[in-house]
């Protein structure tokens, strides 16, 4: 019996998926946001949800980290279903990078540390520097983050994501706010930051030029369903055909 | 004047609740004669004002006649009902009167009966019923303030809360600052009563206690007594508000309930 709880406990049948959702829903009065979508994630992979416009992608994100709870199946996070980590380890495991770059006041540096402290670790210098060097913001962690542009405000909240050391990034829309040139920038660096730490990447995006060119795979939603899951060419097609 | 034609004391009441409100209506017409139009509002206003302090006035008749204990009854019946009222205050907050009513209660009924017992607040019914309405009261203003203010700050901040959340902070973290602001504005009222005591107004009590022939500078310290007592209980009030909305604010998965309508999960998703 002992024996049974510990398997259920850790799920280990698929280890080899570091993300996994099984059977993951959520209802809120009536409405199916998310619908019955089971899926599983290696290591380093990078997997990009598209949908039209109210199709679920982002509600389906949300139930990835916990913002939102699920009201039937669950996520497995390195094996394990995520309703047995607390919740401050699960986000602190699952960074997330939102649309809109919600950044606290203070400089890039507070923002930085702001993760780590919550888990009662104090950033090092050198920690910083090298974050902010990988998003292209080398030396720039005294400045106020009044003073950024949209494109940096964005870095900084991948750095700030980062900073936590996640072993997943759930990215939501991240380019959308941002001008063409900017959302090039970005787009680059967050591929180079997936694969720089073999990151297994969750990314929403309604561009599907995007995701053809960042996501190994592309996952398909519409109404709250999973429609379609696959290699960008296996997929290309029936996204387009939604848009 | 009014002394002079009227010797009895509830025809004289009458005649001065008459002249007042005839001083009301007179401000209504010149109102009207500007195109503000308050006279509905204000004829109802004048209607319940005088029934309910009527209706007080004649239980008072009836609890002068009773045990002190049954004064107690009256201030928990007040306690009740200032919850309830407050509580409307944080709609989408789950738990709300409860939340309103041990504050409350908490806050206005510890001072109530701390200072009684020290001697502070009379037992008798007479002291005790309108000291304590006055606790409530301004404890359900607080209340009122601190709900308010903390679901607008929680709204107004979803993002940043959120984010906090999502970078493994606790719930408790995440709406620090807004706790804070909330608590300070709350308390607004109640510090500058005490500010201003004396250089800006005079409390009612004061006035009643001189006319019943208390000595002036006992009458005027006692404001002092009373206003302290008010900002105590308001202070009490907000702490225990605060404390106990912060945890309904949340899911036991550090998850937010309150949502402003455009953010809501509920009929929105991409």
């Amino acid at each position: 019996m002992e024996l049974n709880m510990a398997l259920e406990q850790s799920h280990i049948t698929e280890t080899r998926f570091v993300l996994e959702t099984d059977h993951l829903s959520r209802v809120v009065s009536g409405k199916r946001l998310v619908d019955d979508i089971t899926i599983g994630m290696q290591k380093g992979e990078v997997l990009a949800v598209v949908g039209q416009s109210g199709s679920g992608k982002s509600s389906f994100l949300r139930l990835l980290n916990r913002l939102d709870e699920p009201t039937s199946g669950t996520v497995y996070l390195e094996g394990t279903d995520y309703r047995q980590i607390a919740p401050r380890e699960l986000r602190r495991r699952a960074g997330m990078v939102t649309q809109t770059p919600y950044l606290f006041p203070g400089t890039i540096a507070d923002n930085l540390r702001f993760g780590p402290r919550q888990q009662g670790k104090d950033l090092p210098q050198d920690t910083i520097t090298f974050l902010l060097d990988q998003v292209g913001l080398a030396d720039r962690a005294n400045s106020d983050i009044v003073n950024l542009s949209g494109g940096e405000a964005q870095r900084v909240s991948l750095a700030r994501a980062l900073a936590n050391s996640p072993t997943v990034l759930l990215l939501d829309e991240p380019t959308s706010a941002l001008d063409e040139k900017a959302k090039k920038e970005v787009e680059a660096l967050i591929l180079k930051v997936v694969k720089q730490n073999a990151l297994t990447c969750v990314m929403v995006s309604h561009d599907l030029a995007q995701a053809a060119r960042i996501a190994s795979r592309v996952m398909v939603v519409k109404a709250g369903r999973l429609e379609k899951i696959g290699s960008v060419t296996e997929v290309m097609h029936v996204a387009a055909s939604l848009h | 004047m009014l002394q002079r034609v009227f010797t009895n004391q509830l025809a004289l009441g009458g005649a001065e609740a008459a002249a007042v409100t005839l001083l009301v209506l007179l401000v209504m017409l010149l109102a009207r004669k500007r195109e503000i139009h308050l006279e509905r509002e204000t004829i109802v206003a004048l209607a319940r004002g005088i029934v309910q302090i009527s209706a007080i006035g004649s239980i008072f008749i009836l609890l002068l006649r009773s045990p002190a204990w049954t004064g107690m009854f009256l201030l928990a019946a007040m306690i009740v009902a200032a919850a309830a009222i407050s509580a409307q205050r944080a709609q989408g907050i789950p738990g709300t009167f409860r939340v309103s009513l041990y504050a409350i209660g908490a806050g206005a009924g510890t001072v109530i009966a701390l200072m009684t017992l020290a001697g502070v607040i009379d037992s008798t019914i007479v002291s005790l019923v309108p000291l304590g309405s006055m606790l409530i009261y301004n404890a359900m203003n607080t209340n009122s303030l601190i709900l308010n203010r903390f679901r607008g700050e929680v709204e107004s901040h979803f993002g940043l809360i959120e984010t906090a959340l999502a970078l493994g902070a606790a719930s408790k973290q995440a709406v620090a600052p807004y706790v804070e602001v909330s608590f300070r504005t709350s308390l607004i009222p109640a510090v500058d009563s005490l500010k201003s005591l004396g250089l800006v107004w005079i409390p009612g009590l004061m006035a009643g206690m001189l006319l019943a022939g208390s000595d002036p500078a006992y009458a005027a310290i006692y404001q002092f007594v009373t206003i302290s007592m008010i900002l105590s209980a308001s202070g009490l009030t907000a702490l225990i508000s605060i404390l106990l909305i912060r945890k309904h604010a949340f899911s036991t998965a550090e998850q937010i309930i309150l949502r402003p309508q455009a953010a809501s999960s509920q009929g929105k998703t991409t």
